[in-house]
């Protein structure tokens, strides 16, 4: 299973910021849209980084006036990006042990969407609960 | 207007394509209490089911029981089946929108990928799916030919639909013969000459998409011995390493299974399926007269992408293989629907959850909706369709709850069928269907098979009488 079935659930939309924002536009689109972390693109719709939730909670922390700050300055920069046609085992797994929760797509170095922690959780869910009623259908007929 | 849903207003639904997920998105819905719903189904051919009837291998007849589940969803008064009608030629989805409330196309990926190499489109080279429908007896395939004089046949890729044509093509007579496979092809399998069958995978064995017991299977075919090349199912530092941080349990049983392939020695059966990793074709050699005559192919090393897939890339490493049939299996996509949103990048239409989107707005397009492969690509097996359906159709509940819905001018169940007989008036219903399928266990039983299928819609007209 690759990541390409992820995203081809998922509309077109990208929801993107730019780095000169303040956290507070990042924190009101994470509010709106339900999600937890905005790709951060330039004028020329490069990506030049990442700002999650809590990234927003370390800013807020740290600083009195944080959601005034620029996203620029809270955003991860060194941000791990996967293919469409990456295994979905392979990112679960390299997630996990690097333990970061968000990975934007690139197909032939453009963005394409972002993939969270959460759908790939769902979508190896799915998988083994279609396995487990395939399994049993079949057992179930042998017993027929 | 009463609310939609409802004894006085029941939800019209329509739903294209009778395969799995059409008839998940059907009982996901009728298991709504508080939700009147009334379900027609079309297909573009007599008989329902999908895959399950012309993709299954013929010799898995145990996956195909799952049309009893299928049988029970159809069997409710609020079901109705209107088979040979085609989206787009019978009924448009401008008919559709006066005749429902919600649409929702289930039509899966009805088209293979290509390798994209010179030669591939010489003779005697197929997609593995032409074969898959022709000894399936589908319709659209009966009348396709191939050259089983060929001693030696390539099948590209490792995926399942690769695993079936190499394990068909190694099958004897006596073995076909027990399964539901068309007649004619039957007839054609019996007379091949094909001697060895080389399946071939890109990446390493513990890439392969194949699963265990699909490996542990080629082992046990009775005239076939299966054998693989040492160096090949060796795993690389990268796989080891892989497999080290996360020992997954299938894959190394796997990989165990392909090792010992290789260790194999010849037992005198008449055919040798050879199993090849780290190998791609670059090109199919012709002859003279325009036909496959062999295959180059260049050895392949893996590297890891960022997020952690191993991926192949081509050495400067070359051989050729003299195979005079090719059978291609590198991956499907679904095919556009007239009107419909497509997404050509992924090859499905496009969608959020299962809602149609307007490519233009990025919103969803009211009444419209997707399931299955032509909405998340080919992956997975036919369970993997019941929970994306159950997602779909809890979109589509949803928003009938918000009034989102069309407004048919026509929603009667008769007016739908007013319809459908106007266009098609050789429709075929689910009590056509389940006299047919009485009849094809009937002819089977004779032979000793679990059916003898009806390969074209003429037979199945003359069958009921028509």
């Amino acid at each position: 299973m690759k990541i390409r079935a992820i995203l081809a659930t998922k509309g077109t939309n990208v929801i993107t910021i730019h780095p000169d924002q303040p956290l507070r536009d990042a924190a009101r689109l994470l509010a709106k849209h339900n999600i937890g972390a905005l790709v951060v693109v330039d004028e020329a719709h490069d990506l030049v980084g990442i700002i999650s939730e809590r990234d927003i909670i370390r800013a807020s922390a740290r600083l009195e006036d944080a959601l005034s700050q620029p996203v620029g300055q809270s955003m991860t920069r060194e941000v791990i990006t996967g293919l469409p046609q990456d295994d979905l085992v392979a990112v679960m797994d390299t997630m996990t042990e690097r333990r970061f929760r968000h990975l934007p797509i690139m197909d032939q170095g453009e963005l394409v969407g972002i993939i969270s922690i959460r759908d790939v959780v769902k979508y190896q869910r799915d998988q083994y609960k279609g396995e487990i009623d395939t399994l049993e259908t079949q057992i179930i007929a042998d017993e027929d | 207007m009463t609310q939609v849903g409802t004894d006085a207003n029941p939800l019209r639904v329509a739903i294209i394509g009778a395969g799995p997920s059409g008839f998940y998105v059907a009982d996901h819905l009728f298991r709504q209490r508080d939700l009147v719903v009334e379900v027609d189904m079309f297909d573009r051919l007599p008989t329902p089911f999908g895959l399950v009837r012309a993709g299954v291998a013929p010799d898995h007849q145990k996956i195909k029981s799952v049309t009893k589940v299928f049988d029970r969803i159809a069997s409710r008064p609020n079901f109705r089946f209107y088979g040979n009608v085609e989206f787009g030629a019978h009924v448009t989805l401008a008919d559709l929108r006066q005749h429902y409330h919600q649409i929702c196309y289930t039509t899966g990926a009805q088209t293979d990928r290509h390798m994209g190499i010179p030669g591939e489109d010489l003779e005697r080279s197929h997609s593995a799916t032409e074969f898959v429908t022709w000894y399936n007896g589908h319709p659209d395939c009966r009348h396709c030919t191939f050259d089983l004089s060929q001693e030696r046949v390539a099948v590209v890729g490792v995926g399942n639909v690769a695993v079936d044509v190499a394990r068909i093509l190694s099958r004897t007579p006596e073995e076909l013969a027990k399964t539901d496979i068309a007649e004619y092809a039957l007839d054609a399998l019996s007379r091949s000459r094909v001697k060895e069958i080389y399946l071939l995978g890109r990446r390493g064995p513990a890439q392969a998409a194949f699963t265990t017991p699909e490996a542990k299977e080629l082992g046990e075919l009775t005239d076939a011995n299966v054998a693989a090349l040492p160096e090949e199912v060796e795993l690389d530092s990268l796989s080891r390493a892989a497999l080290e941080r996360n020992p997954d349990q299938a894959t190394i049983r796997k990989i165990e299974i392909l090792q010992g392939y290789a260790l194999h020695k010849p037992t005198g059966k008449s055919r040798k399926l050879i199993m090849r990793f780290l190998v791609s074709p670059v090109e199919l050699i012709g002859n003279d007269a325009g036909q496959v005559a062999g295959m180059r192919l260049v050895r392949n090393e893996l590297y890891a992408t960022e997020a952690g897939t191993l991926r192949p890339r081509h050495t400067d490493q070359f051989e050729e293989l003299p195979v005079g049939l090719v059978f291609r299996s590198v991956g499907y996509r679904g095919v556009p629907l007239p009107g419909v949103p497509f997404n050509e990048k992924w090859g499905v239409i496009l969608n959020e959850k299962g809602r149609v989107v307007n490519p233009g707005t990025g919103q969803p397009v009211v009444g419209e909706y997707s399931a299955g492969w032509i909405k998340r690509g080919p992956t997975g097996v036919i369970g993997t369709n019941k929970p994306d359906a159950a997602e779909t159709a809890t979109c589509m509940i949803e928003d009938v709850a918000e009034g989102l819905t069309l407004k048919p001018q026509q929603p009667e169940v008769a007016a739908a069928e007013q319809l459908v007989r106007a266009y098609q008036p050789n429709y075929f219903t689910y009590a056509d269907w389940l006299r047919l399928d009485e009849l094809e266990v009937t002819r089977g039983k004779a032979a000793g098979r679990p059916r003898i299928k009806f390969t074209c819609v003429e037979d199945m007209s003359a069958a009921l009488g028509r």
